[in-house]
């Protein structure tokens, strides 16, 4: 599903080049639960975003479901975030004047669905997310759990074939990051691809795989077993 | 083929980003913070404003200056001697054949001579002491027909009207008076210490006659302000004139519009052989034309350094705007929103700002400030200031209007969503 090669990413700076990634190789088969993990600094949150297509690497290659992203133009590039991906932000990234309907809707609109469709499928999706209650609430009427089942709601209405989810509990307390962990293990039963950016071992105890990140380079690929 | 496919997609694109942009406009606009909306709809009605009013102020000045000389003076249609003749002859018939004309209103005819105030010898102690004296041109009226003509006794400002039995009581213009007219100049002569009531020498055709001011006129045009008005019986034997001949002839029409007409059927009748036809507009003195144009000028460029602060207000507004949402931008961009998308909102979110300011400003426009200026025109020196806003001129400002603000909406939305997605989600 996701093929990275040789992966590097240099951020030049008044202080010189700093290398974020090494030449880092890996591979996402579809349907897996996959959990990139290490230490503040180490580059996770740089790979996701060469991932997810919001940065562009200084070199190697990344094949999402066949296709070089590293190809496309920068309208190309939006268009197959819109339409492939779903991006769940560390701080929720939800839009302040539009209620938790209309944040799912945006993408969906976007898609070419009339407002209709969008509304139900919106809707659907922040039911599933458990704010079948909230549908009309403004963000600032939200807690931030709440704020972040928007996010994924938003992330999953439009069946993306990855989700990328950036230290998606970061902001939360632990009831709260259990509750949103039990959605991503839910999508992740019905065979939806993740990768999510995470410091806490023991979400990342739930992925099927985790890479730990050190200084720029894997230093660790385990694949957890399930029972 | 594929062209048609790659065009098709394109308009789709296209169709789409503007659906996304009308829904994300309508939902900032909906929430955003009213105070916030009123204060810019409040500053883009007084940007049109200052585009529409201040030119037309400037244009109405000397509008209020040619309605003037039309109301005051020539009326709608005025007849006067060819250069040659001192007078128009067969006057009476040319009168009767005004006042017979279909689209007439009331008819006044003029006996004008060239004439001289003099004062102050009542009390000069030495023979050759110098008087006050001003010149001008005494005219004689019938004080009924004047009055409907050109609304005369609306104008004095001191004193009474003329009544047509009066004897050796005139009305003076403002002009002649240095109580009015305040300004010493060689080429320039007025009477100080004359008011109403005060005894003056009138001195025309070889004659001097003592005669009592009975009112003063102030009309702000030169042609009436610089006269001397007695009945016309009372001119008429000073000047000998029997054959009751006059020097002008003023006719107001019942609608102004039909000068052309009255004019044609004068001259059919024969009267332009005789004496000059004009209409108030060809009536109207040159320089009037000449000064008009200036300031049509000078209000456009007023309205075009209007025009360049408009937009500039509209851009540091939405470049604000866009700035402190600049992450929620890139939010939209991560999450699969086009450029385009966000672009035409910020552009529709100008454009609301723009429209609703102008037509507020409209409304104030055209429901207050032009009716009331015409009721309570602006006190100029040498003008009753009217506002001038043609539609079709008011219209086309709002076009400019509008199209700036299209254009100072599109490029701080531009510069904002050029930005890098993920620099704006991480407020680097």
């Amino acid at each position: 599903m996701i093929t990275v090669h040789n992966l590097v990413k240099t951020y030049s700076s008044a202080a010189g080049d700093v290398r974020a990634l090494k030449g880092v190789s890996f591979e996402v088969a579809r349907g897996e639960f996959f959990a990139i993990t290490g230490r503040s600094g180490s580059g996770k949150s740089t790979l996701l975003y060469q991932l997810g297509l919001l940065d562009n690497p200084t070199a190697g290659r990344i094949h999402i479901d066949g296709v070089n992203i590293l190809e496309l133009s920068p309208q190309e590039r939006t268009a197959f975030r819109l339409h492939e991906l779903g991006y769940i932000f560390q701080d929720y990234a939800v839009l302040p004047l539009l209620t938790a309907t209309e944040n799912v809707m945006v993408p969906l609109l976007m898609q070419g669905l009339s407002a209709e469709e969008a509304g139900i499928k919106a809707r659907a999706a922040l039911e599933a997310v458990g704010l079948a209650g909230q549908l009309h609430n403004l963000p600032s009427q939200l807690s931030g759990g709440e704020q972040q089942r928007v996010s994924i709601a938003r992330a999953i209405a439009h069946a993306p074939k990855i989700i990328f989810a950036d230290e998606p509990t970061a902001n939360l307390d632990s009831e709260t990051s259990r509750a949103v962990l039990e959605v991503f293990l839910a999508l992740h039963r019905q065979g939806q691809t993740m990768v999510m950016v995470t410091h806490e071992d023991e979400y990342a105890a739930l992925a099927d795989r985790v890479i730990t990140l050190s200084d720029g380079e894997i230093a660790a690929d385990v694949r957890n077993k399930k029972e | 083929m594929r062209n048609g496919t790659n065009h098709k997609s394109r308009l789709q694109t296209f169709i789409t980003s503007l659906r996304v942009g009308v829904f994300l406009a309508r939902k900032d606009i909906l929430r955003a913070n009213i105070w916030t909306t009123l204060l810019i709809v409040f500053v883009m009605t007084l940007t049109f404003l200052n585009l529409v009013v201040i030119g037309g102020i400037l244009v109405g000045l000397i509008e209020g200056s040619v309605s003037a000389v039309r109301d005051r003076y020539s009326s709608d249609v005025i007849i006067s001697p060819f250069n040659q003749k001192s007078y128009i002859e067969g006057s009476p018939r040319i009168v009767s054949m005004a006042r017979g004309l279909p689209w007439t209103q009331s008819v006044t005819a003029r006996y004008i001579e060239a004439g001289r105030i003099e004062s102050g010898y009542q009390t000069r102690t030495r023979l050759n002491d110098l008087l006050d004296r001003a010149g001008g041109l005494v005219v004689g009226i019938n004080p009924a027909e004047e009055d409907a003509v050109t609304g005369l006794s609306h104008l004095i400002v001191e004193g009474a009207y003329l009544a047509p039995d009066d004897v050796d009581q005139i009305i003076i213009g403002a002009n002649l008076l240095f109580q009015y007219t305040p300004i010493v100049s060689p080429g320039l002569q007025t009477l100080k210490d004359v008011g109403v009531g005060s005894k003056v020498r009138l001195a025309l055709n070889g004659i001097r006659r003592e005669v009592t001011v009975k009112g003063i006129i102030k009309s702000k045009v030169g042609e009436v302000d610089q006269r001397i008005f007695m009945p016309e019986r009372e001119l008429r034997a000073l000047i000998g004139r029997a054959d009751y001949n006059v020097d002008e002839i003023a006719i107001k029409l019942k609608d102004r519009a039909l000068a052309d007409e009255a004019k044609q059927a004068l001259t059919r009748e024969g009267v332009g052989e005789v004496a000059r036809i004009q209409t108030s507009e060809e009536a109207q003195p040159k320089f009037l034309n000449d000064v008009k144009a200036t300031f049509a000028i000078l209000g456009d460029i007023v309205g075009s350094i209007g025009l360049i602060v408009a937009s500039i207000t509209i851009f540091i507004i939405i470049f604000v705007n866009a700035i402190t949402r600049r992450k929620f931008i890139g939010i939209l961009k991560g999450i699969g929103v086009s450029s385009a998308a966000i672009e035409v909102s910020y552009i529709l979110q100008s454009l609301f700002y723009a429209v609703i300011g102008t037509g507020i400003g409209l409304l104030i426009l055209y429901g207050f400030l032009q009716p009331y200026i015409a009721r309570h025109p602006l006190n100029f020196p040498f003008s009753d200031g009217i506002l001038v806003a043609t539609l079709g001129g008011t219209m086309l400002r709002v076009l400019i209007l509008l199209v700036a603000t299209v254009v100072a909406g599109y490029i701080p939305a531009k510069i904002v969503v050029r930005q890098n997605t993920l620099d704006a989600i991480l407020g680097r």
